[in-house]
């Protein structure tokens, strides 16, 4: 509770407000958007991850989708060939992708920058052929197919509820956790090295711990995430965790809002949403005239469009809303609107 | 410095300007959606009303494999053909929705049940890609939504059909055209060395493996060499063919989708290798492709002799032009589809599966029921009139039978076309 | 009838050979990658896409205008220049002074953008298209190595030359390493930052219609032939020092001879051909971490 006391009331009122949507959302939606946001709440648990790692400690990642394959193949193998309950797997996934990171964060120590890109975009692009490869274990392409996930039989919630609710409970649970690890000095340090490694290294802050760290818990996050994403899909494929998916998560991060805490949940609306409305979009017709149904060309417009508003994710617009809003209300003009986009605690 | 000042300063007026319209387009997009179905149906499922039958499919219209979408694009065509010039089926106007999957698992997921909970269609036809298809086949059959005619080779359809009721593959199964090489190899090249290339994955697996079962015995002494790729690498196979090379085989068999059976086959002829007998799956084999790979080597009987197997007929064969079959495929496209490419051979297949649903359809007349469909679609087809499928090809099951097309016919590279030899065949 | 099987030493040769030929392919748009990363710091994923579409005009221009293919060779290279320019001002413009994330996120939605469009224009069938060299093969003693590959290799070599002389003995070139380096002084100095950005987009983009234009023949052109090339591209690029346009050219011959010899003796080194040879690339780069011919940054406090 002493940790809520420091809390400043206007995110006490959003975390409630916040409690209130995700509660709704269920009731009034249909079951496909129930199903919908089921997915939001993955990618925000993922996107939780890369933020630890791109938006706090400054480590770019292109790699963040071989993390969830390793959490999805760990929970699907387990339920496939050791029938471990699904519900199980979650944490023991998120734990073993949580090591996996560790071991990758060794060797990514000496890299940055692109150089590190590089890295990760490796990580990223091996995970198809490496799967393929031991397709005696793994199934391969074939993929594995889990038992869709009921609820139990006390709650009375349909299948996609029951994936709902689950999901968005884990990512209360993640979103407290990566709130407190920002909150931490472990998040200070993170900070401290993405600003300047020079300058933390000079106050004592230990580089190799904190980047490996860094790395360990962004794949814990992306483990949780993969996990979930195996079972609200209730298949594996070495096809759901491409490049595209690395892509896509780092797409979300940035749109939403990078080193923003609740950049990740407008990302996981991004990530999910995006692809659904470029299609819309694509299959409009007006009468006789019809727009190519090309939804990957919206899907760009779309991309350019938000981020030619929101340069600084859709959190950045918030707060240097928040920012103008107060600016008005105190009458300090100069402070309106800062020329720099802001990141928040830099 | 001040102009830089004042452009900075416009720039944020068309920022906000912008924010402005995209919220009003929200709005408005958000209103549209939740307007009310219309009208009542007297129809007998979900999905159909009196005058119209809503179906639906996956394929993957952005990503990698985009290039599928041509399939689709061949479904299309021949629904608004049916639509406008044959009043529909059975009075019905047939309303295809087709979504975008990316030809990633978890996307199908999301667009399967776009399909049912939300766009509401009857049943689901032609969606491409084996991964996406098995991931959603337990939702499907769950729901009781026919998933059929799936555009994928992998022979779980017809098998695991006891186990899922609702889904049904279409066209012949890897396998099974592996089994069809092995057995012309050991009837016309009992001495032959085979070399294969395969893609690393079920696909070129399937395919592998239908040729070392149809060589049975002699397959570890007959297949000298293998090489690999992974779906998504560069389309050079010149390493590749060189390893293949160096095993001395004179029989070459490639596995593969098209940019790498393009790559796979100059390679085969430019590394020096020129091996007596190639044997082409019907993936990678269409003769744009071939085409193209002679036009590369500049030699006009560069790939004489190329061996694959076909069950469709070919836009591209100049014996075929007059085909009655192909011209009303190109009049349907040019009138229907015109984006849709007459020589693309997807857009062939797409077009005769479609064929095939409309054939569905019509015979459950006005029993428009999803069980129905789905029972005469695996348990009592025989089509013989499809005018895209080579003349004697019967799309048929039975209730003990699950795989609607088995025949196939083997045909060989000539100058500029396919010349077919042999009877139909099954692999099977 | 058998072939005789190839003896080890040709064998090793041929695919040492071929590697350098293959590698020569991701060379020229990792040069193209190298010019965008000196201007802006910026990796641009949509490099591949716009050497693409570059292809697709000059396809167009020999298919349905009937140009010769000498006349479209420079005419596509100028406009590609013009459409790189062009891209910078209208698209990556407004996003100046934003971290290069955003920039790299905006290179992405250019990915599809520009991925969807040639798609809609020009459909995905795999088109021929025409290579100024011969296709026949040479034959050195039972090694075979494709002319049109040399060819590119050769290009590659005059694209390099070029791009040293432009940036060696210049004005404008000086101008542009001037403005990448110290933007500020730079622009002091009276050079117009903003436009040598366009400038270096705009050379970017005619390098890789060159790529475009020298790969096409081999890989046959559509929409996506681009994509795997650029993630080599891109591992060569970064392996030579990513601003290093020589480091460009080696990384590329490296990653190809890597890729073949990795997938010929390896164990298992087929399958796991590309996972094996970006472990090795990542491996040298933790011995360099800024790459074969980068030079490591000097940190300021």
């Amino acid at each position: 509770m002493s940790r809520l006391k420091g809390l400043p009331i206007p995110v006490l009122i959003a975390a409630g407000l916040g409690a209130v949507v995700l509660f709704g959302i269920p009731l009034v939606t249909d079951t496909f958007f129930t199903f919908l946001f089921a997915n939001v709440a993955v990618y925000v648990i993922a996107l939780m991850g890369l933020n630890i790692l791109t938006g706090y400690s400054g480590q770019i990642s292109l790699g963040n989708g071989a993390f969830m394959a390793v959490g999805g193949y760990t929970t699907a193998l387990l339920v496939h060939r050791l029938h471990v309950p699904y519900l199980a797997t979650i944490p023991i996934a998120g734990l073993v992708t949580g090591l996996f990171g560790f071991l990758f964060g060794f060797p990514a120590l000496r890299l940055s920058g692109i150089y590190l890109a590089l890295a990760t975009f490796a990580l990223a692009l091996s995970v198809t052929p490496v799967i393929n490869n031991f397709d005696t274990f793994t199934e391969g392409h074939t993929g594995i197919n889990m038992k869709p996930a009921h609820a139990p039989a006390i709650l009375q919630l349909s299948d996609e509820q029951w994936l709902y609710f689950l999901s968005w409970g884990i990512a209360a649970v993640m979103f407290i956790i990566s709130w407190n690890i920002v909150r931490s000095s472990t998040g200070r340090a993170f900070m401290a090295i993405r600003d300047s490694e020079t300058a933390a290294t000079a106050s004592g802050v230990s580089l190799s711990y904190y980047k490996t760290l860094a790395f360990a818990i962004s794949a814990l996050f992306s483990g949780v995430a993969g996990a979930l994403l195996a079972i609200v899909a209730a298949y594996v494929n070495p096809d759901n965790f491409s490049l595209q998916l690395s892509l896509n998560l780092l797409v979300g991060l940035v749109v939403g809002g990078l080193g923003f805490r609740f950049g990740p949940v407008i990302g996981g609306l991004v990530v999910v949403f995006l692809p659904y409305y470029s299609e819309k979009i694509a299959t409009i017709q007006f009468s006789s005239f019809s727009l190519p149904a090309k939804p990957d060309i919206f899907n760009g417009i779309l991309l350019l469009l938000i981020l030619f508003f929101a340069p600084s994710g859709v959190m950045g617009l918030i707060m240097r809303g928040f920012a103008l809003y107060n600016g008005r209300r105190t009458a300090v003009r100069s402070r309106a609107a800062p020329a720099e986009p802001v990141l928040e605690e830099k | 410095m001040e102009e830089r000042y004042r452009m900075i300063d416009s720039w944020k007026a068309v920022r906000w300007g912008a924010v402005g319209l995209v919220t009003a387009l929200t709005v408005l997009a958000c209103g549209a959606q939740s307007a009310p179905n219309s009208g009542s149906t007297t129809a007998t499922d979900v999905g159909i009303t009196k005058d119209e039958i809503k179906i639906g499919s996956t394929f993957p219209q952005t990503g990698p494999a985009n290039f599928y979408s041509a399939v689709g694009k061949g479904m299309s065509a021949y629904f608004k053909y049916v639509n406008a010039e044959k009043g529909g089926v059975n009075g019905r106007k047939i309303n295809f929705i087709i979504k975008d999957d990316a030809y990633t698992a978890s996307q199908t997921a999301i667009k399967a049940r776009e399909l049912v909970q939300e766009e509401k269609v009857f049943a689901v036809f032609g969606a491409l890609g084996t991964g996406p298809n098995l991931g959603v086949r337990q939702f499907y059959n769950d729901n009781q939504v026919p998933q059929l005619f799936v555009f994928t080779g992998s022979d779980h359809w017809g098998n695991d059909w006891e186990q899922y009721k609702w889904t049904l593959g279409w066209q012949p199964d890897y396998e099974a055209e592996g089994k069809i090489y092995a057995k012309d190899i050991l009837k016309n090249l009992p001495n032959t060395k085979i070399a294969v290339l395969y893609q690393n994955d079920e696909y070129g697996k399937d395919y592998l493996n239908g040729m070392t079962k149809g060589l049975g015995d002699k397959a570890s002494s007959m297949i000298i060499a293998k090489a690999t790729y992974n779906a998504g690498d560069p389309t050079d196979m010149s390493s590749q063919v060189n390893v293949l090379k160096a095993s001395g085989a004179d029989t070459f068999y490639v596995v593969t989708t098209p940019g790498y059976s393009v790559s796979a086959l100059v390679n085969a002829i430019s590394s020096g290798w020129k091996p007596a007998h190639i044997y082409l799956n019907n993936v990678g084999a269409s003769s744009v492709y071939i085409k193209n790979v002679v036009a590369k080597l500049g030699n006009p009987h560069a790939m004489d002799g190329v061996i694959t197997t076909t069950y469709t007929k070919d836009p591209n064969d100049p014996a075929q032009k007059d085909d009655p079959g192909i011209k009303k495929y190109r009049e349907i496209l040019a009138k229907y589809q015109p984006d849709c490419d007459p020589i693309d051979a997807s857009c062939v297949t797409g077009m005769a599966a479609a064929f095939s649903t409309v054939d569905v359809l019509t015979r459950a007349g006005q029993n428009l029921t999803r069980a129905n469909v789905r029972d005469i679609a695996a348990t009592k087809m025989n089509e013989t009139d499809n005018f895209l499928l080579l003349p004697g090809i019967v799309v048929k099951t039975t209730k003990d039978d699950h795989f609607p097309i088995r025949q196939e016919r083997l045909q060989k590279w000539d100058t500029d076309h396919y010349v077919p030899y042999g009877e139909l065949i099954s692999g099977r | 009838m058998y072939l005789a099987a190839t003896d080890p030493v040709t064998a090793l040769v041929q695919q040492v050979v071929g590697g350098i030929a293959s590698g020569a392919v991701y060379a020229i748009l990792a040069l193209a990658l190298v010019l965008i990363y000196r201007a802006m710091d910026l990796a641009n994923f949509a490099q591949g896409e716009m050497a693409m579409f570059s292809t697709f005009i000059a396809y167009s221009l020999i298919t349905t205008v009937h140009l010769s293919y000498w006349v479209v060779f420079p005419l596509t290279i100028l406009i590609s220049f013009a459409g790189g320019v062009l891209v910078e001002r209208v698209i990556i413009r407004p996003f100046e002074g934003n971290p290069v994330i955003t920039l790299v996120i905006v290179t992405l939605a250019l990915f599809n953008l520009v991925n969807g469009t040639a798609g809609a224009v020009w459909g995905y069938i795999q088109k021929p298209f025409p290579s100024p060299f011969p296709s026949r093969p040479l034959d050195f003693a039972g090694v075979f190595v494709s002319v049109d590959k040399l060819g590119v290799l050769a290009v590659c070599l005059v694209v390099l030359a070029a791009i040293f002389a432009f940036f060696r003995y210049t004005k404008v070139g000086l101008a542009m390493r001037a403005a990448a380096l110290y933007p500020e002084s730079s622009q002091l100095v009276g050079v117009r930052v903003s436009w040598m950005l366009a400038l270096g987009w705009g050379l970017a983009a005619a390098v890789g219609a060159v790529a475009g234009m020298m790969i096409a023949p081999i890989t046959f052109l559509d929409p996506n032939f681009m994509q795997p090339i650029l993630l080599f591209a891109f591992a060569a690029a970064v392996l030579g020092g990513i601003e290093s346009p020589v480091g460009a050219l080696v990384g590329g011959v490296l990653v190809g001879v890597l890729l073949a010899l990795v997938g010929t003796y390896i164990p298992g080194g087929q399958n796991l051909r590309l996972a094996f040879g970006l472990v090795v690339i990542v491996a040298v780069l933790l011995l360099r971490p800024a790459g074969l011919f980068g030079r490591a940054a000097v940190t300021r406090v």
